[in-house]
């Protein structure tokens, strides 16, 4: 078993090529490429029903291919999925770990899955660190939602793995709980484990190395925040006016502005060719109380941005 | 992490399967209802069944074939009245429509009346009746025809005054014909019980494994299940102990309750019927394994178990003699694990069956157990698609 797939030099924990999956008679995961390096935190987004999950499943050996070939670990995908499950920890999208077993039931019943030795320690062992252990006789089914996340992470990570498929693993829960998890993520990335993570959180896709953007099937963006937004190039203004619903409902209909998002005092407007958008947006000076102000673009403007785009692709 | 690697264990382990059965045994334990059911299924079966295990039934439908007239036959048929096993039901006018009675099962009993029934006993001959039985229940018959036999020695007794007074004492002769044409097998009541026992064996057998499964992947555990190291075999033996023992306790239930309740003979060897029963539960609970490969829910499931259980009641041999049913319905029951159960419990409960007697039908149990086994691992999805 070689370490990893090497290429360029890089040792990829994921190498897929040409994924495809096809649901009735539609490519829901359209010849999709991930490489992620070992060691590096990889998040993954995409608006819902993008082919998130069923991009994960096909990485973990739950789905099978209908098309391109894909190593993790080193390992091919369509022949040596039984290995690549002994060094995957899978996160499910849905909580679905045992909800009639008790929460130390469940830890030891899934360290028994992956035939390691002293189960019941490793059970205690997960339960102290995730803070469980005065209610481990307590039925996995009753745990609040958020809790029920941070069990599932406990039980994909009790058998050390190599590689993390983590999908929404932070879903419902509160900021102080994810901040760990996120700092827990980093933490096992420096001890060389690989990450890829989906989440629609766009704070916890700037905790990631890199960032793949994903929508309709297809990858449509890719890099780190900064190259994400960067290769976008979209330039952004905050806009104020006294009456902000009437400048809304002017600029919806102005070509030169591509996505538009209201913030409270201020309305967003980002467009791609920053010459056109400022010109547009010289006509709209008269209106009371009117001020513009070049801002940053941020990464949900890139992806409202890109997922307008697709649209009209598939329209 | 290497070294973690190299603690996990390639291949078949015995130690996952036990921990599947392990979990299965906890999720089991505290789904109460199910519990229940386990129990009752069996108990209540037992007790509405229990009225077929009555065993000295009374008012048989009986048609009279009399052609004879006089008093004597009147006081006769009176007299088979009397013993409340005859109830006279059909007066048909010809030997071939009684026959035709009695094959259709409208009557338990052809009494045939001789002529001259009545001059023979005036002129001192001893008397001829015919009783032709449907040995169907055999068990059901002794009863009334040892009873017709005393009819002789009272029936007259009002009759033999007075000039007929000499007749006294007299015995008449009755001659029993008892038809085995329609039960071959010597079928009877008692049989119903280990006929439960092969029909009740099936339906929690088939059930319970197939919701067992349909479960973890209606409630997503299955996609959990799948993404770590487990071998189909493991999941399958896992999965399916539990309900061995369960097969075990309602059999218990079913001899015992039989037996207390019921009186229902044991008279072969229970610890070869334990060993029958293994193979049977296991050729169920495979089934059940493979029905659930193809079921994406609970109720699928059970729909398709009933699929499987109403030709296990109906072609099996529990409720009908086997080899009375048409040709096609043997040809399917043949396929059933039922069907060869019921013989060996049956043959073992109620004759005292040993090994040798058993083989025959023992064999096709094994050949089952290992063709559901293998087909039901092979089908086993280790992915979602
Ligand atoms: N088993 C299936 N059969 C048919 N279609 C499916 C199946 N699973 C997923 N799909 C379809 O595939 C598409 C992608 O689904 P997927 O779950 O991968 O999206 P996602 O990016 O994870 O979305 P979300 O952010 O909502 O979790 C959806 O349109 C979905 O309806
Ligand atoms: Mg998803």
């Amino acid at each position: 078993m070689s370490d990893g797939g090497a290429n360029n030099g890089v040792s990829y924990a994921i190498d897929a090529r040409g994924l495809t999956k096809i649901y009735d008679g539609r490519a829901v995961v359209d010849h999709v490429d991930i490489q992620v390096p070992r060691g590096k935190i990889y998040g993954f987004l995409g608006p819902n029903g993008s082919g998130k999950t069923t991009s994960i499943r096909l990485l973990c050996g739950l789905l099978t291919p209908d098309d391109g070939t894909g190593s993790c670990l080193g390992m091919d995908l369509r022949t040596h999925a039984a290995q690549i499950k002994r060094r995957v920890g899978y996160m499910t999208q849905r909580f679905s770990l045992w909800d009639d077993l008790s929460i130390r039931e469940n830890l030891q019943f899934v360290t028994e899955m992956y035939g390691l030795d002293r189960p019941r320690e490793r059970a205690q062992d997960a339960l102290k660190a995730l803070g469980l252990a005065e209610r481990a006789e307590q039925l996995a089914g009753q745990l609040s939602g958020g809790w029920k996340q941070r069990l599932s992470l406990a039980a994909c990570t009790i058998h050390n793995p190599d590689l993390l498929l983590l999908d929404e693993p932070t879903a419902g829960v509160d900021p102080k709980a994810r901040r760990e998890f996120w700092d827990e993520i980093h933490r096992l990335a420096a001890s060389g484990l690989t990450v890829l993570v989906s989440t629609h959180y766009m704070d916890e896709a700037e905790r990631c190395h890199e960032i793949i953007y994903m929508a309709y099937g297809k990858i449509v963006a890719r890099g780190s925040v900064d190259d994400v937004i960067g290769h976008a190039g979209l330039s952004t203004w905050a806009l104020y006016a006294r009456d902000l619903n009437a400048l809304r409902r002017e600029l919806e209909k102005d070509p030169a502005v591509s996505t538009l998002a209201s913030f409270g005092e201020s309305l967003h407007v980002s467009g791609t060719d920053a010459k056109a958008l400022e010109a547009a947006l010289k006509g709209y000076e008269t209106q009371p109380g009117f001020a513009a102000e070049r801002i940053a673009t941020s990464l949900e403007d890139v992806f409202i941005h890109y997922m307008a785009g697709v649209k009209d692709n598939f329209a | 992490m290497t070294q973690e690697g190299k603690k996990i264990r390639e291949g078949f382990s015995l130690r996952r399967a036990y921990a599947l059965m392990k979990k299965e045994f906890i999720q089991l334990k505290r789904d109460k209802m199910t519990l229940r059911m386990i129990v009752m299924i069996p108990i209540i079966q037992i007790l509405l069944f229990g009225y077929a295990l009555n065993n000295d039934p009374k008012h048989l439908p009986t048609a009279v074939l009399a052609q004879d007239h006089s008093v004597f036959a009147r006081s006769f048929v009176a007299g088979l009245v009397n013993t409340d096993y005859f109830a006279v039901t059909r007066e048909p006018k010809s030997a071939a429509a009684a026959q035709r009675l009695l094959r259709e099962g409208q009557v338990q009993f052809v009494v045939t009346i001789p002529e001259n029934f009545g001059r023979d006993i005036v002129r001192g001959q001893k008397p001829q009746a015919l009783i032709e039985a449907d040995a169907t229940d055999p068990t059901a018959i002794s009863g009334p025809i040892a009873a017709a036999q005393g009819v002789f020695s009272t029936a007259f007794a009002r009759d033999f005054t007075g000039p007929l007074a000499y007749l006294k004492g007299r015995q008449g002769s009755l001659s029993v014909e008892v038809h085995r044409m329609y039960n071959p097998e010597g079928f009877t009541r008692y049989n119903i019980l280990p006929g439960l026992m092969g029909i009740i064996l099936t339906m929690t057998g088939i059930m319970m494994t197939a919701m067992a499964i349909t479960r973890e992947r209606e409630r997503g555990t299955m996609e959990n299940l799948l993404s770590m190291p487990v071998r189909p075999l493991e999941v399958m033996i896992g999965k399916i102990m539990p309900y061995v023992l369960i097969g075990y306790i309602q059999a218990a239930i079913i001899v015992f309750l039989g037996e207390a309740l019921f009186g229902v003979p044991v008279i072969g060897s229970l610890v070869l019927l334990s060993a029958v029963l293994v193979v049977f539960i296991a050729c169920n609970l495979a089934l059940g394994y493979l029905l659930s490969a193809s079921a994406q829910n609970q109720t699928q499931a059970i729909q398709m178990s009933i699929m499987v259980l109403m030709p296990s009641i109906l072609l099996s041999g529990f409720l009908f003699p086997f080899r009375g049913m048409p040709h096609w319905a043997q040809d399917i029951g043949s396929f059933l694990p039922a069907t060869y159960f019921i013989r060996i419990s049956r043959g073992i409960l109620l004759k005292g069956d040993g090994f040798m007697d058993i083989w025959q039908n023992f064999w096709p149990l094994l050949a089952f157990m290992v063709v559901i086994t293998v087909i039901a691992t092979k089908r086993y999805r280790q992915t979602l698609d």
